[in-house]
């Protein structure tokens, strides 16, 4: 770097650390921009807005920030775009470790790792941002477009997740949660819940992923457990896009055309969605079947609450590799809705079906949305006795709906 | 008087700002701790060390030293960072050799990093070298410097150094989101060193000259020098682990949320990742099913991913771009010796 340019830098540095004042600066895209926007997120005091312009950032490293209450605002996620293609360092592109940030207003793309992680925060913001391998679905993007993790007070508001090689939004060990108006597609997951209390994911579009909404809870991690999560008023549809997970990853079990999918946890609603054209399932729910020794890990789902969604030609496709059970017992179209029915063994001796999955009215375009319990517990107990149940009726009910999450804070 | 009152808001804000940046002083010489700074030979104060077993960084050397102010003592840990006491100043210069064949021809030197304990605790500090290798300037963004040296078997070598910048320095140095050091503990440091003087054992010299205390008269051993083949494959590898890999990979550090820990305490099996699935490795998984399927390191993502210099695979994900080629062979022993 010149000396010139070195100077300008410094008194740059000087000016945004002058005072506890709120400053705001705009940063333009450059060949200095990497150190200006990185010196910028290093010196913000907690209150300043770093602005930046209209036009493509080329960066070859990660930014990260780990002040409080920084705000990033970019002109637009069409117009703010950092791009990674030529990353040659960082896992990801840009890390935030501090609380109560705001990003907003920007496109990440084409990061070598993940494109925004958070780690630990209270209070994150994610509004107005996009994120995208820009390649389309490939198995070398990418494991995360935005990435809060062990973070509570999470808004994701109208934000856009484009390619990634495991979810485009993927919320994870955190507490109380809104993924709002966002828009995930080509993703293997669209929206995934994991390990997670208190969310709501409304309003929604998942389409054109393997899966469309994840609620997952895995054992071996540190909090786990999950549950309380809306899932409401989201269009997910047409999620025909092929599993491109690198395999050993969960979300490679996740079979091809999955609407809704839910496995384990506790207190889930599904309402009032909009579900088609996902060729193995509109709604699937399910236990954690891999082998793990976690004493702590319950794989079993419950209180699984499913009413006034509508349902339209899913299941006319089942992936026969991930979704063996299902297309096993049954042949042809499967049901729109569908359960694996395993229970706890005491659960399973009694004569009465176990209301795991709670059943208000669904509707389909034909009248009510079909359902299939698909009993595996007898299946593999007793074979010889086995036998779907697709009454829907002995699964009917009412609970009480999910309080809506509030934040501690109300950080904007 | 408005615009008195004004004037003098902003002088106390200039003030204020010049007294908080003439703290992190603008070249490494102004601390005094170096006789000869380019040659970094300390001043007597200035305690130098190492580590049983380090942290690989591509390659480079590292000059360890520690400087506390006089009288005070830092208090013995075995397994934690010792609690060191305000104004300690530890610090490491980072440097590549011009021949690792024969060190006599000298170094590059790249970095000094210090971690400078105050009241509020330890914070990070950069110093990037000169070209003129006469001293080093403060930086908070870090640099890229293409590196050469001739390695062990007389190649030429070149890497693309990354100072990291100060934000980055979190991402290791980082307990329950509190900046601390990662290797003074007793368990590392419990080892000889080739003082001046001569070879003696660092914890006691440090009692010796009165800047430990509370030190046990039965110490437990320290971890295993990793390439030291003497020691067993297990008590090496889990060495080499400790110091690469659970800085984050622990309760608390950078990867907590993995669930996957490396500590050289840890004794759960699934904890340091025998049989453990990936959780949100994404293509770091490199499609296989277990972070260490016992007995068979092929199928391990903990050797994919140290065996990887691909940025978004790559394990650890800062400080290096290069392979540890004498490293994996031991990581490879070690799972394929696990029943």
């Amino acid at each position: 770097m010149n000396k010139k340019l070195h100077k300008i830098l410094l008194s740059f540095i000087f000016l945004i650390t002058l005072s506890d004042q709120v400053w705001s600066i705009t940063i333009k895209p450059g060949p200095l921009s990497y150190e200006e926007i990185q010196t910028a997120l290093i010196f913000a005091n907690p209150g300043d807005t770093i602005n930046l312009d209209e036009g493509i950032f080329n960066f070859e490293d990660g930014l990260s920030l780990s002040i409080d209450n920084v705000t990033i605002q970019g002109k637009g996620m069409d117009k703010t775009i950092l791009s990674f293609k030529n990353q040659k360092s960082g896992a990801e592109g840009l890390m935030v470790t501090s609380n109560k940030v705001i990003l907003k207003d920007f496109a990440i793309e084409d990061t070598i790792g993940d494109a925004i992680v958070v780690k630990g925060a209270e209070g994150i913001s994610f509004i107005r941002i996009r994120t995208e391998w820009t390649g389309g679905p490939k198995e070398t993007n990418g494991a995360y477009g935005l990435y809060p993790v062990q973070s509570k007070d999470v808004l994701i508001k109208e934000c856009i997740a484009i390619g990634a090689s495991d979810a485009g939004i993927y919320v994870g060990q955190s507490e109380r949660i809104k993924v709002i108006d966002s828009v995930a597609k080509f993703n293997v997951a669209g929206i995934e819940i994991e390990n997670s209390y208190y969310a709501e994911v409304i309003g929604n579009i998942a389409e054109h992923n393997t899966g469309g909404i994840l609620v997952f809870d895995l054992p071996d991690l540190p909090q786990q457990g999950g549950h309380s999560v809306l899932i409401s008023k989201n269009k997910v549809m047409n999620n025909d896009t092929k599993n491109f997970a690198p395999e050993g990853n969960i979300v490679g079990k996740t079979p091809n055309g999955t609407g809704i999918m839910i496995m384990a946890n506790e207190n889930i609603e599904v309402k009032e969605n909009d579900i088609r054209n996902n060729a193995t399932a509109g709604i699937l729910i399910v236990s954690y079947q891999e082998e793990t020794d976690d004493k702590n890990y319950n794989p079993i789902p419950n209180k699984i609450y499913i009413h006034n969604n509508t349902l339209v030609n899913n299941g006319y496709d089942v992936d026969k590799k991930r979704a063996g059970p299902i297309s096993d017992v049954i042949p042809g179209k499967a049901p729109e809705i569908i359960w694996d029915g395993v229970t706890p063994i005491s659960e399973w001796l009694r004569i009465k079906p176990s209301k795991r999955v709670i059943l208000g009215k669904n509707f389909s375009d034909k009248g009510e949305a079909d359902f299939v319990n698909l009993k595996l517990m007898t299946k593999y107990l007793i074979p010889r006795f086995h036998k779907i149940d697709k009454n829907l009726h002995n699964y009917l009910g009412e609970i009480e709906s999910l309080e809506p999450v509030s934040f501690l804070k109300e950080i904007n | 008087m408005i615009k008195i009152l004004n004037f003098l808001f902003l002088l106390v804000c200039f003030l204020t700002a010049i007294s908080l940046e003439a703290s992190p002083k603008k070249l490494l010489s102004d601390y005094n701790f170096f006789k000869e700074i380019e040659k970094q030979i300390p001043n007597e104060n200035v305690i130098p060390y190492h580590l049983a077993s380090p942290l690989f960084s591509d390659y480079t050397y590292k000059f360890r030293f520690v400087s506390m102010p006089n009288g005070e003592f830092a208090q013995y840990n075995y397994n934690e960072v010792f609690n060191f006491p305000v104004g300690t100043k530890i610090i490491k210069t980072f440097a590549y050799p011009v021949d690792d064949r024969d060190l006599s021809l000298g170094f590059q030197l790249l970095e000094t990093r210090l971690l400078i304990k105050d009241k509020n605790g330890w914070y990070p500090l950069s110093y990037i070298w000169k070209e003129d290798q006469d001293d080093a300037e403060l930086k908070y963004i870090g640099k890229t410097i293409n590196a050469k040296w001739i390695d062990k078997n007389g190649v030429q070598q070149v890497n693309r150094y990354r100072v990291p910048n100060i934000n980055q320095c979190g991402s290791c140095h980082n307990l329950n989101k509190v900046i601390m050091p990662i290797g003074p503990k007793g368990r590392n440091l419990d080892v000889d060193f080739f003082y001046q003087h001569g070879m003696e054992n660092q914890i006691d010299y440090w009692e010796k000259i009165n800047i430990l205390e509370n030190i046990p008269s039965n110490r437990k051993n320290p971890t295993a020098i990793w390439n030291l083949e003497s020691e067993t494959i297990e008590n090496r590898a889990r060495a080499y682990l400790d110091i690469n890999c659970a800085h984050c990979h622990r309760e608390g550090g950078s990867a907590g949320n993995s669930g996957f820990y490396l500590s050289h305490e840890e004794t759960n099996n699934t904890s340091l990742g025998i049989m453990k699935k990936p959780v949100a490795a994404g293509r770091g998984s490199g499609g296989l099913k277990y972070v260490i399927k016992p007995g068979i390191s092929e199928e391990s993502i903990l050797l994919y991913r140290m065996a990887s210099t691909d940025p978004g695979v790559m394990m650890p994900e800062l400080s290096r771009n290069m392979e540890h080629k004498e490293a994996i062979p031991l990581i490879k022993e070690w799972i394929d010796s696990i029943n």
